[in-house]
């Protein structure tokens, strides 16, 4: 099977090398079936790589650990569904995943585009090709996920605990799927260039892939922000680390990209602009994955050799001279058609969203690489924190925002006054509204940013909601509908427009959740024993019994813990029952016999298991970090190992069964950390919002299917009136 | 104005705008930056009352808590030195003996205090290295 695999890897890149030579040979020489040979080979290599896949999903079901990725990162006590997506949670295996995603999207733009763009796709299948055959390079010389250990170990070390977690295992392949349609725009960004064809057909032809990328991304980082949040113990979604930037940089000018787009195809400006930032979104997408794998930047993440750094500079070295140099080579070409009419119209204020956006990105940009620049400059690596991040992000958050309510009511062209006061009256209302019930209720004590984020929210809300009812209420004028088929009726003759309005919504209820999260959250960390209780903002906590459970059949979160030990939890407010929580900590196999025949049952990674009651207006969260290492439990630890043989398992979970007996008889004090956070769940709310519109932005208008049809139709009627 | 020199006139401010924001960026970041060190660059070069971002692993067996103070000791990756400190504040659910950590500290005569809330333990989630030998591919 592995030689399967490797020879799968060596003929893929084969195919890449072929597929380049003839793409471009075929657009050079005006060969066409060269070019459509060298996208038949991008079909190929998907082909190719879905084999390769499969050969290492399957060692992984099958527990082959002769793999040595499958021995580092599976092992038979891993359950099923986590052994399955094990295969992305190593080097080899993500590098594998990346180089299919991108063969598979690959494919489908090459194969919507088949008709069209002739030579700027020939370009963009030797573009796309170029970076398959960088990743399949990668794997063949650096890291192979088919690299195989003989004889076989019996067992392998296992995925690591903190893994464990449903968004976890969805959100390598999102974030994935992300990066490598970034490039599908790159790709026909150059093409275009290098085609010397530069008007908006290659835009319009990878929108919908930009979108996508924009979207998958948006995914990935929004459950890597839940995992944090519900898995790592810490409370917190966002820290401002090194790989969490990296991921967020591509979404942001990308969002920046979805934006301007419109002013190109509708006014013919923007051009240069809108090119650099597909350029710049896919190199940033290449730099995300390669700050992932060199460890050149310090991370939360830790992360393993850095034997990938010095391809991957390579890499990025290229694209940047390659854009620079292409678009200035281009820039008369990207002349734009029209100038800017007005400092207050919809271009101007798209043009602003996208220096805001820009301008983000840069801020971040500067702090995750800071370290090595510092280094660069002064001889010293040097770091900036969260609290700097903070200091640019959140005002340039709070102006995003409001550009997001100013921008779906702002004529284009150029707006007067009269329209100005027509459209913007409601969602100012809304504001002020906000602002006074805010100050009435009184929670404005120091919060400045927070309450103005309320504030901007409820005009973005008034904006979009007004916009809505116009809508509707011409529609109802016009076909007499009732207001919901109206409202159906309007997003559907518009998806774009419209589910682009329920994006806004959502990324302002979404920072909603984040201001009043950040901004009034109560944390308490303090040490308890059954009988205790404590006070976490205006709720009472009370500490009312140890559980515990052994044997990893029996542990409740389904990651394969040996033994759990937590605690149930009483919350309560004003003296009323509110939420019974029971926040434990995983103990998982370390596999190493050195720790002692039965303490290496438990001596791996020990994992939070959080426990947390989510509403409307808060979450109450908890995590637990019991204490075994009183000398009480040590000792029968010390006489478990000491008498009972390394081959009999069965024996050690009975010493750990006495193990767990003892600590529920007389439990020791344990550590808790316990926060009451506000508006939390508006946070995964505004995200599934962002979603929902998104998904409606990109479904194909029924209109267009329409008119294709009525086209098809109406010149068959032609053609049958011509014969007659 | 013709339109022309308005343009001009726009492009100057916008550009003069980003000049200054950046500036400011760049200044800020050098001034807020602390200096990246592991344990055995902080023992030799650490000034009392500068703050510095130590990376290393939580030493085995340094961990206790008395009251709401954490003690610790974080040593180099590969052992050998160990820096001995006092912190309080927020500590990650991940943190445990052995896990990688970066704090931010301070030299206050002969100790070491960790600045409140600053402590992050880094999340052992990807790409570790393996022993594993490579026999074929």
């Amino acid at each position: 099977m592995a030689l399967l695999g490797g020879a799968c890897l060596v003929l893929a890149l084969g195919v890449c090398a072929y597929g380049i030579c003839a793409s471009i040979y075929g657009v050079r020489a005006h060969r066409p079936e060269f070019s459509e040979s060298g996208r038949r080979s991008v079909y190929a290599l998907a082909g190719i790589l879905t084999v390769a896949f499969l050969v290492l999903e399957l060692a992984f079901l099958r527990n082959d650990f002769s793999f040595n990725t499958v021995a580092d990162t599976s092992s038979t006590t891993t359950p099923t569904f986590y052994r399955a997506a094990a295969v992305w949670s190593s080097q080899e295996g993500s590098l594998l995943l990346w180089a299919w995603l991108l063969s598979l999207w690959s494919s489908l733009v090459l194969f919507l585009t088949r008709k069209r763009m002739r030579e700027v796709s020939a370009y963009a299948t030797a573009i796309l090709l170029g970076f398959g055959g960088f990743f399949i390079s990668l794997m063949i010389f650096y890291a192979t996920p088919f690299a195989t250990t003989n004889p076989a170990p019996a067992d392998g070390v296992g995925l690591d605990p903190l893994l464990r977690h449903p968004s976890m295992m969805i959100h390598p392949p999102m974030l994935y799927s992300g990066y490598t349609l970034c490039i599908v725009p790159l790709a026909f960004g150059m093409g275009a260039l290098l085609a010397r064809k530069v008007d908006a057909e290659w835009i319009r032809a990878t929108r919908r892939f930009a979108f996508a990328a924009w979207l998958f991304l948006g995914v990935g980082i929004m459950l890597g922000a839940r995992w944090s949040y519900s898995e790592l113990g810490w409370g917190g979604y966002w820290g401002w680390d090194a790989v969490e930037n990296a991921s967020l940089m591509p979404w942001l000018t990308g969002t920046a990209f979805l934006h301007s787009l419109m002013i190109q195809e509708k006014r013919g400006m923007l051009k240069v602009w809108n090119v650099s930032l597909v350029l710049a979104t896919g190199t940033l997408a290449i730099m995300g994955t390669f700050l992932v794998r060199s460890g050149v930047l310090s991370s939360i993440h830790a992360f393993g050799g850095a034997t990938l750094g010095v391809p991957f500079v390579v890499l990025i070295g290229v694209l940047v001279i390659g854009s620079i140099y292409l678009v200035s080579s281009r820039r008369e070409m990207l002349r734009s058609e029209h100038r800017l009419d007005s400092l207050l119209s919809r271009e101007s204020v798209f043009l602003a969203n996208n220096l805001v956006l820009v301008g983000l990105c840069f801020v971040i940009f500067w702090g995750t690489y800071f370290p090595l620049i510092s280094e660069a400059l002064t001889g010293h690596e040097s770091s900036v924190g969260p609290p700097w991040f903070d200091r640019y992000t959140v005002p340039l958050a709070l102006v995003l925002v409001l550009l997001s309510g100013i921008g779906p009511v702002i004529a284009w062209r150029k707006a007067t006054f009269a329209n100005a006061r027509r459209n913007f009256m409601a969602p100012v209302l809304a504001a002020l509204i906000t602002l006074t019930v805010l100050l009435l209720a009184g929670v404005s004590a120091g919060k400045p940013f927070a309450i103005a984020m309320f504030c901007c929210a409820a005009f973005v809300l008034g904006s979009v909601g007004q916009e809505y009812w116009r809508g509707v209420r011409v529609r109802r004028a016009i076909a007499g509908e009732p207001v919901p088929t109206a409202l159906v009726a309007l997003v559907k003759r518009n998806r774009r427009r419209y589910g682009g309005y329920i994006v806004h919504i959502g990324i302002a209820v979404l920072f909603v959740g984040v201001a009043a999260s950040s901004s009034f959250q109560h944390v308490s960390e303090l040490s308890l024993s059954p009988g205790q209780s404590t006070k976490v903002g205006a709720y009472g906590v009370r500490y009312v019994r140890p559980i515990a459970t052994i044997t990893s059949q029996s542990d409740k979160a389904h990651t394969g813990a040996t033994m759990s030990l937590g605690a149930v939890l009483d919350v309560s407010k004003a003296g009323k029952h509110v939420a019974t929580l029971s926040p434990s900590e995983g103990f998982y196999d370390s596999g190493d016999p050195s720790e002692g025949s039965v303490s290496h049952l438990i001596g791996g990674q020990a994992v939070s298991h959080v426990s947390m009651n989510s509403g409307v207006t808060r979450d109450v969260w908890s995590a637990i970090a019991p204490d075994i290492s009183t000398p009480r439990l040590q000792r029968i630890m010390t006489i478990a190992n000491r008498t009972i043989p390394y081959i009999r398992p069965d024996e050690g979970m009975i010493a750990l069964a006495v193990l767990e007996r003892e600590y529920l008889k007389a439990p020791p004090p344990a550590q808790f950390k316990l926060i009451v956070s506000p508006l939390v769940l508006w946070i995964w709310i505004g995200g599934g919002i962002v979603l929902g519109g998104s998904l409606i932005a990109l479904w194909p208008a029924p209109s267009a299917v329409r008119r294709r049809v009525s086209v098809r139709a109406r010149s068959r009627a032609a053609r049958d009136l011509a014969r007659a | 104005m013709n339109p022309a020199r308005k343009r001009t006139v726009r492009l100057v401010v916008a550009l003069s705008a980003a000049v200054i924001l950046a500036s400011a960026l760049i200044y800020t970041s050098f001034s807020a930056a602390s200096p990246t060190v592991t344990p055995s660059q902080l023992v030799r070069e650490a000034v009392p009352g500068h703050a510095y971002q130590l990376t290393g692993k939580v030493k085995p067996g340094s961990v206790r808590h008395e009251d709401q103070t954490l003690y610790f000791s974080i040593q180099d990756r590969a052992g050998g030195a160990a820096v001995p400190l006092s912190y309080t504040g927020e500590v990650p659910g991940p943190f445990r003996e052995g896990r990688e950590v970066i704090v931010t500290v301070e030299k206050q005569g002969t100790r070491y205090v960790g600045q409140q809330d600053s402590l992050i333990t880094k999340c052992p989630s990807k790409y570790k290295e393996t022993p594993s030998q490579t026999t074929s591919s």
